[in-house]
């Protein structure tokens, strides 16, 4: 009795043995995720990734609106979406905007103060590398090789070559952003394996010829306009994108283009679109409509492509008490203008020029309201109300709560590449003329005024006029601090605005600020990365 | 699952064994086992008839009843802390015995890694405490019984929610962003350090009342046969186990209230409205006088509440036929002070220990399953109690927002940012949840028949946990009306098996009196997590009119996934080396390899070796003084790992899905997106190296004993997450092996009995510990520009922060602007230094100011026993740690009454010290001087004795906790639970006085 039990126990006790080690897997892979070979297994693989390419410039992750940073380590609403950050770099630094908040350096934009170590600069410099090295997976997984070898063929296969050529445009497009804000950039392609060396350096003009390089080598290979989905590019980007760095080439390479750009300019112009009659309805919840001007546009949703820092940050961050009127459940109640915006308006009510979209149920547009004596107090400045959820036919919003905002961020639209044309013309540029120019600047303000008491002639066109209707077109659309550098207005004395400098009056600043530094951290992680000058 | 069918396998094997049991027994002894050093009693002794597996307990009062063969003579008599003695029992029915207590006591059996161990022959850095010397009081975590106790232990309660966690440290914590919480093993199953959804605290799955004694392993001598999982320190939980003998009884019930210390000091009405009356007649502007009410609401006496708790303990020990057993039933109920908090729990912990085959096969089968259920109050109404405006009264009398008054829009609906009431956000809402944990071991430990020396070790062990809850906002609450309330439900569950099997080797050379102790073993660890994603519902049929078809499901709580699964696992082998020279010289040697699947396959197995020597000086030196009564010199060195930084996955190339929320629109459809992750295909573990050398020492008979303890700690390939060159990797940061971090320390710890004669002792112990880290490396490719990784985000603003980790620092030293003050001493509003003299006041001009972590840390407790009277002390403190007062930097402005958003809200005091208008979160102006001492406890007994006819023995106590604290520190309590010392509404502690039964029967 007693052998059979110790037996039985020593078998037990090997077969416990036994089974440990037969259970002992270590590989294990986890339930919901993909390995890349079945990612890139199906052409509807490609085509997420794809669709994850665009919204770099949307979303910031993988759980809308938070929860699954693309970028870690900062605030993923404020400091690591692309909409908002290139917002507060284009924008806060000029006369067209400033925040009431205490959000860590914040002020420091509207101060032209910043420094090397700013988070904020830390997530627009991480935003488009990031957009970049998705871009760059892409390209690498969708040869025709790797094609071939996952038995991708026929209409899939030549669906995915075809959106290689929208994929170097997107790449180029933020290597663009990093050219204009930064000056220099990390550079990779699909050349670089990812996780092995350190990437190395472009400076601006290296970065102008390669992003030249590629729009003109993809122009061709893009669908032409207006034939491709609603949310892709097309031709019309690349052209409109050729065409506004031309019209800043003396800034990013000392070598002017204005010839150029009056060329792209022009391909944009015969291609097809036209001006939207109602100004207002460009910046509207359903402004996807409004493909006749809108040549590229960043999509948000607020049901589907939820960020706290796409136009949901418009809406949000514009309004106070008088948030219904933006459209949403709530403000934030941080950005508006400065009396410079307000002076590029001979009225400011909205009746005379349509763009002036000032007046809420909460502001007005008194001197009074517009001054600025507390930076911190919400109240005081011109208040924005350009960007609105709500829709143009009077529908329902996707987001019943109001809390995200269905509005798209146009990255292009036809009356820029109108002044890219006139500007280049004053400029000295060939290929154009002065009348068409006046031409084009008219059908901007027609349509502006609703009628041609706007209208301008030929005489009065000239460059301090073509900047102040920039302003007056395109404020908060991204624009002003890239204009401001052009007319060498942004950190000199020849123009003040309120707070400009940090000084209630307005004050100049080192030429240091016309560019970003390259964050510190970024420097720390990659010797191959110089700073810029005075940083 | 195939762990889960071994150890139904054993069950079966045990109950077949079990069957052959047979009954026999016989004359009765009585008696009463005394304390030699004072004659007081001395509960839960074991005697044991010798030659015979027949035992029995002392109860409260010391005494005994057992039933013996009548062929034996000798009965054996143990007690924790004693010297173990044998009593003839010739001709006797009644014996009286005195134990002599062995003060740091050389034959006491200590719980040690993968075994026990003598006191006296410990080689490393161990500290153990048994139920006698826990803290005493209301204690719903056992976590809390050693706070103060153990010199390099803090325990650092997260404030005072009912059941709620406590941050455990060990000699600091090895880490910087890894993990610094120690392994937890209760008898001998490593748990899961991670909580189930629906736990605020793990650990309070457990009764403390079950626990016989905790070990704190702190050396990597002493912990490195955990490996990968020890350079943290380990605490050993071992619970009560079973005793030979007559059933005893044992019932424990505590009463007790809590009620709040300090408040916050915020403005009452009256100084609000005088404020904005000043401030109106200044400004012209009558913005805000005319939003402010009439009344004087003190909030926070509003939303705290007298908090009772009921603790019950019922156990019975003894033998079941011949199989030592015990088991218990607690229940526990304990309100918060906060109102609608409240934490239960249903306990039980069943022990058997029988021994089969001629006592050649032990077997212990313990379980211990617990339920708990959480009331969660919205603690969110801590921080809105400060302030929310004193003006208004709490309620409107309307039914909108729940009677509450709230600041409202000119819609009527509640301004988005503004303060809520407190009340109502508690009133609102109501989140419940229910935990179940059942941890489950067998050990079988055989002793070969045809070569004892050998044994074998089977421990079969799961830890199961299951919670689930329902956290559901009411449709009227100003937070989510928009929705039409929020009902959501949640359950996940954690399955952690374990399946350890060892050789263990025991030879004796009797002719130069060493002995030699081996262990050779195997282990595999599972920890599985299944996670149900669920969507959220309204309280409306129809959540969102424009989607009829969703019903009330609220639009965008949809999840991606239904479940998930995920899982790591942990192989090893481990090897020790116990050598005894002439029982003075000891040698411990140790390797455990683990493998996990968190690493690449390549590198997936760390090798983690430690050796101790310890030498009992006294017998070299002093053999014959009775002076110096014990000292022993312990050396010790050894490598510990860390893998709790890593993402069970992080090693894998892999692809995840976008929520449907994180679409792209495409033509008229949204695509889900695939995202590319990052990942480190050379992570590896995290590895520490730990030097110890201790002293043990004993005076005057052990009147005074005591330890030091010096060591020296490194981490090397710290798990950081550090910035990765953008363009190199998919994330901008990640978790890799990068830096260092080094630390040091001295820990001593004194026990003396300045007192003792028959009717009075007292004893007085202390502990201390120093302990300084710095880090040393936390760069790849050296920068000289490198100013350090931000940390320590603050409430207030976006994605403020206030910390960093710098070469050359300790952890989390604080970050700020300089302020500069007028010649009153009064802070200049908005003026810093211009550190860096460029001009230019901004991040660059931030240095590097204090640090939260302590240099010092104390515990005191003395204990005076006159009788059958007890009365003690405890108390902890800690010294060179600051703070940053979160809570006056965000409401000691004028920007906090008047709220820029249109409502009036309260400022703390210290707006009437600074006059800032507006936040200064970056001055150190809000960094203070935290160091503090608390007397935790003060606690009275009395030993009523036989009572009931003689049928059971009572003993009453009464306790304070939490009865004061000393501190320079100006925010509400300078204990802080928080690594980057953020001071920010935590629970307030709460006072408690409560009243205890003890009986046995």
């Amino acid at each position: 009795m007693r052998h059979i039990s110790i037996n039985k126990f020593i078998l037990a006790g090997a077969f416990l043995v036994t089974l440990a080690s037969c259970s002992k897997k270590l590989d294990l892979f986890p339930q919901n995720d993909l390995t890349n070979e079945t990612t890139y297994s199906t052409a509807a693989g490609y085509r997420a990734v794809l669709a994850k390419v665009y919204a770099g410039l949307a979303t910031t992750g993988n759980a809308g609106p938070a929860g699954a940073s693309d970028i870690q380590g900062l605030d993923e609403g404020s400091q690591s979406p692309f909409i908002r950050s290139f917002f507060n770099c284009q924008e806060l630094p000029t006369d067209e905007a400033v925040v009431s908040w205490n959000d860590q350096t914040i002020k420091d934009f509207h101060n032209l103060s910043w420094s090397s170590s700013d988070p904020f600069l830390k997530g627009m410099y991480a935003r488009p590398i990031y957009n970049v090295m998705v871009a760059n997976e892409y390209l690498r997984e969708s040869t025709d090789d790797k094609l071939a070898a996952r038995n991708i063929t026929g209409a899939d296969a030549t669906e995915i070559q075809s959106t290689r050529a929208e994929v170097r445009f997107l790449r180029a497009f933020n290597y663009w952003v990093m050219m204009d804000i930064f000056g220099k950039s990390t550079f990779i392609d699909e050349t670089n394996v990812v996780g092995t060396t350190l990437p190395g350096e472009k400076n601006r003009g290296e970065l102008f010829t390669f992003i030249e390089t590629e729009l003109k080598a993809i122009e061709t290979e893009l669908k032409t306009v207006k034939t491709i989905e609603y949310g892709r590019v097309d031709q019309g980007a690349a052209w409109a994108l050729l065409a506004r760095m031309y019209l800043n080439a003396q800034t990013y390479t000392g070598t002017a283009k204005w010839t150029e750009a009056i060329t792209y300019a022009k391909k944009v112009i015969a291609g097809g679109y036209s001006l939207h009659t109602d100004y207002r309805q460009l910046f509207m919840a359903d402004n996807d409509k409004r493909t006749n001007e809108i040549i590229y546009a960043v999509n948000c949703d607020g049901l589907h492509t939820k960020s706290y820092g796409n136009t949901t940050f418009f809406v949000h961050a514009a309004s106070g008490d008088d948030h219904n009127e933006f459209g949403v459940g709530g403000g934030w109640y941080g950005y508006r203008a400065t009396k410079g915006l307000a002076d590029r308006f001979t009225d400011l009510s909205g009746t005379t020029d349509k763009r002036a979209m000032f007046t809420t149920s909460a502001f007005g547009t008194s001197p009074a309201q517009i001054a600025i004596s507390d930076v911190g107090n919400f109240a005081n400045g011109l208040h924005v109300n350009k960007y609105r959820n709500i829709r143009s036919d009077g529908g329902t919003v996707s987001d019943v709560n109001r809390d995200f905002a269905d509005i798209d961020f146009p990255i292009f639209r036809l009356s820029e590449m109108y002044l890219i044309y006139a500007e280049a013309v004053l400029r000295g540029g060939t290929g154009g003329d002065l009348t068409t120019a006046t031409g084009y600047i008219n059908l901007i303000r027609q349509r502006a005024y609703g009628n041609t008491s706007g209208n301008i002639t030929s005489g009065q066109l000239d460059l301090p006029f073509i900047l102040d209707e920039r302003a007056r077109e395109l404020y908060w659309e991204g624009h002003r601090r890239t204009d401001l550098i052009r007319y060498n207005q942004l950190t000199t004395a020849t123009y003040l605005w309120p707070w400009k400098g940090g000084i209630a009056s307005g004050t100049a600043v080192d030429a240091k600020y016309n560019i970003f530094p390259i964050p510190a951290t970024n420097r720390t992680a990659n010797p191959n990365l110089t700073q810029n000058t005075g940083y | 699952m195939l762990p889960q069918k071994l150890m139904k396998a054993a069950s079966l094997i045990i109950l077949a064994l079990l069957a052959q049991i047979s009954f026999a027994q016989d004359r009765v002894i009585t008696g009463k086992i005394t304390d030699s050093k004072d004659g007081s009693p001395v509960q839960g002794a074991s005697v044991v008839a010798k030659g015979n597996r027949t035992g029995a307990q002392t109860g409260v009062d010391g005494t005994f009843r057992i039933s013996v063969p009548a062929t034996v003579n000798t009965l054996i008599v143990s007690s924790v802390g004693f010297a173990t003695q044998e009593v003839s029992i010739e001709g006797k029915t009644s014996v009286e015995v005195s134990l002599v207590v062995v003060n740091a006591s050389m034959g006491e059996v200590v719980v040690v890694a993968y075994g026990t161990r003598r006191r006296g022959d410990l080689t490393g850095s161990v500290t153990s405490v048994s139920a006698k010397d826990f803290q005493k009081g209301n204690i719903n975590s056992p976590e809390q019984l050693l706070q103060g106790k153990v010199a390099g232990l803090q325990v650092t309660t997260g404030g005072g929610s009912a059941g709620g966690g406590s941050r455990i440290r060990i000699r600091g914590g090895a880490s910087l962003n890894a993990s610094n919480d120690p392994l937890i093993v209760i008898d001998g199953v490593p748990v899961e350090g991670n909580g189930v959804a629906g736990s605020a605290n793990l650990l309070n799955s457990i009764n403390p009342n079950d626990i016989e004694s905790m070990t704190v392993l702190k050396d990597a001598s002493a912990t490195a046969l955990y490996g990968s999982r020890a350079s943290n320190g380990v605490l050993i939980i071992t619970t009560k186990k079973g005793m030979k003998g007559k059933m005893k009884f044992t019932y424990n019930t505590m009463f007790s209230v809590g009620i709040i210390g300090d408040k916050v000091d915020v403005l009452s009405g009256d100084q609000v409205r005088s404020i904005i009356d000043a401030d109106a007649a200044a400004t012209g502007n009558n913005t805000y006088k005319n939003l402010y009410g009439q009344s004087n609401t003190n909030w926070q006496d509003e939303i705290y509440q007298a908090a009772f708790g009921f603790d019950n303990t019922i156990s019975a020990s003894g033998s079941l036929g011949k199989i030592p057993f015990r088991a218990s039933l607690g229940y526990l109920n304990q309100d918060g002070i906060l109102k609608t908090n409240n934490f239960s729990r249903f306990s039980t912990a069943i022990n058997l220990n029988p021994k089969f085959l001629e006592d050649h096969l032990s077997v212990n089968v313990s379980v211990k399953a617990s339920q708990t259920k959480n009331r969660f109050a919205d603690e969110g109404a801590i921080g809105n109690a400060v302030s929310f405006d004193p003006t208004q009264p709490t309620t409107t009398g309307n039914k909108a927002w729940g009677g509450y008054w709230e600041w409202l829009q000119n819609d009527g609906n509640p301004i988005d940012l503004s303060n809520r009431n407190p009340l109502g956000l508690l009133n609102l809402r109501d989140n419940r949840s229910k935990v179940g944990r059942v941890i489950g071991n067998v050990q079988l430990d055989y002793k070969l028949h045809f070569f004892p020396d050998l044994h074998i070790l089977a421990n079969l062990g799961m830890d199961y946990m299951s919670g689930s809850g329902n956290d559901n906002i009411d449709s009227l609450s100003p937070t989510n009306y928009k929705v039409g309330g929020r009902r959501t439900y949640y359950e996940q569950q954690k399955v952690n098996n374990l399946a350890d099997f060892s050789l263990f080797y025991t030879k004796e050379i009797k002719s130069i009196r060493s002995k030699i102790d081996v262990l050779a073993g195997h282990s595999y660890q599972s920890f599985l997590t299944k996670v149900t994603n669920l969507p959220s519902f309204s309280y409306r049929a129809i959540a969102d009119p424009t989607r009829p078809g969703k019903l009330d499901t609220i639009q965008g709580s949809e999840p991606t996934f239904l479940t998930d699964r995920p899982e790591y696992r942990l192989e090893s082998y481990i090897g020790r080396i116990n050598f005894t020279v002439m029982d003075k010289y000891l040698l411990t040697a140790s390797i455990r390899s683990d493998a996990s699947s968190k690493l690449n396959p390549d590198d997936r197995v760390g090798y983690f070796p430690a050796v101790a020597l310890a030498w009992k000086m006294r017998d070299d030196f002093f053999r014959t003084s009775n002076v110096v009564t014990d000292l022993k010199l312990r050396l010790g060195w050894g490598i510990t790992g860390q893998q709790d930084g890593i993402g069970y996955y992080s090693y894998l190339p892999r692809y995840s899905l976008g929520n449907a929320s994180a679409q792209y629109q495409f033509g008229n459809s949204f695509v889900s997106v695939l995202r590319p992750e990052g990942y480190d295909p050379n992570l590896k573990w995290e590895t520490t190296t730990t030097s110890n050398i201790g002293l043990d020492f004993g005076f005057a008979k052990n009147r005074i004993s005591g330890s030091i303890d010096f060591y020296s700690r490194k981490t090397e390939d710290l798990l950081a997450n550090v910035a990765v060159a953008a363009g190199a990797n998919f994330v901008n940061e990640i978790v890799t092996n990068v830096g260092d971090i080094k630390s040091e320390g001295v820990e001593l710890t004194i026990n003396t009995t300045p007192v003792k004669n028959k009717n009075l002792t007292w004893d007085f112990g202390f502990n201390y510990t120093y302990n300084q880290a710095e880090i040393t490396n936390l760069l790849k490719n050296p920068d000289p520009n490198f100013k350090g990784q931000d940390v320590t985000f603050i409430g207030g603003g976006t994605g403020n922060n206030i910390g960093i980790h710098a070469v050359g620092e300790t952890p989390y030293t604080f970050i700020m602007y300089k302020q500069i003050y007028d010649e009153n001493g009064k802070p200049i509003d908005g003026l810093f230094e211009d550190i860096n003299r460029d001009g230019i006041i901004n991040n660059d001009d931030r240095y590097l100011y204090k640090k939260p972590a302590a240099d010092v840390l104390l515990g005191i407790n003395t204990q005076v026993t006159y009788k059958e009277f007890t009365f003690g002390l405890a108390g902890h403190g800690a010294f060179g740690n600051y703070l940053y007062n979160n809570v006056n930097s965000n409401n000691g402005v004028l920007r906090a009454i008047k709220n820029p958003i249109n409502f009036i809200g309260n400022a703390t005091t210290d707006y009437l010290n600074t006059g800032f208008d507006n936040n200064r979160y970056f001055s150190d102006y809000y960094i203070d001087n935290a160091s503090f001492f608390r007397l935790d406890n003060i606690n009275f007994g009395y030993n009523v004795g036989r009572i009931l006819k003689d049928k059971a023995s009572m003993r009453v106590s009464a306790s304070v906790q939490n009865v004061f604290v000393i501190t320079k520190y100006k925010g509400l309590d300078p204990e802080n639970a928080s690594d980057g010392g953020v001071d920010n509404n935590i629970y307030p502690r709460p006072r408690i006085f409560s009243l205890g039964f003890n009986f046995d029967f």
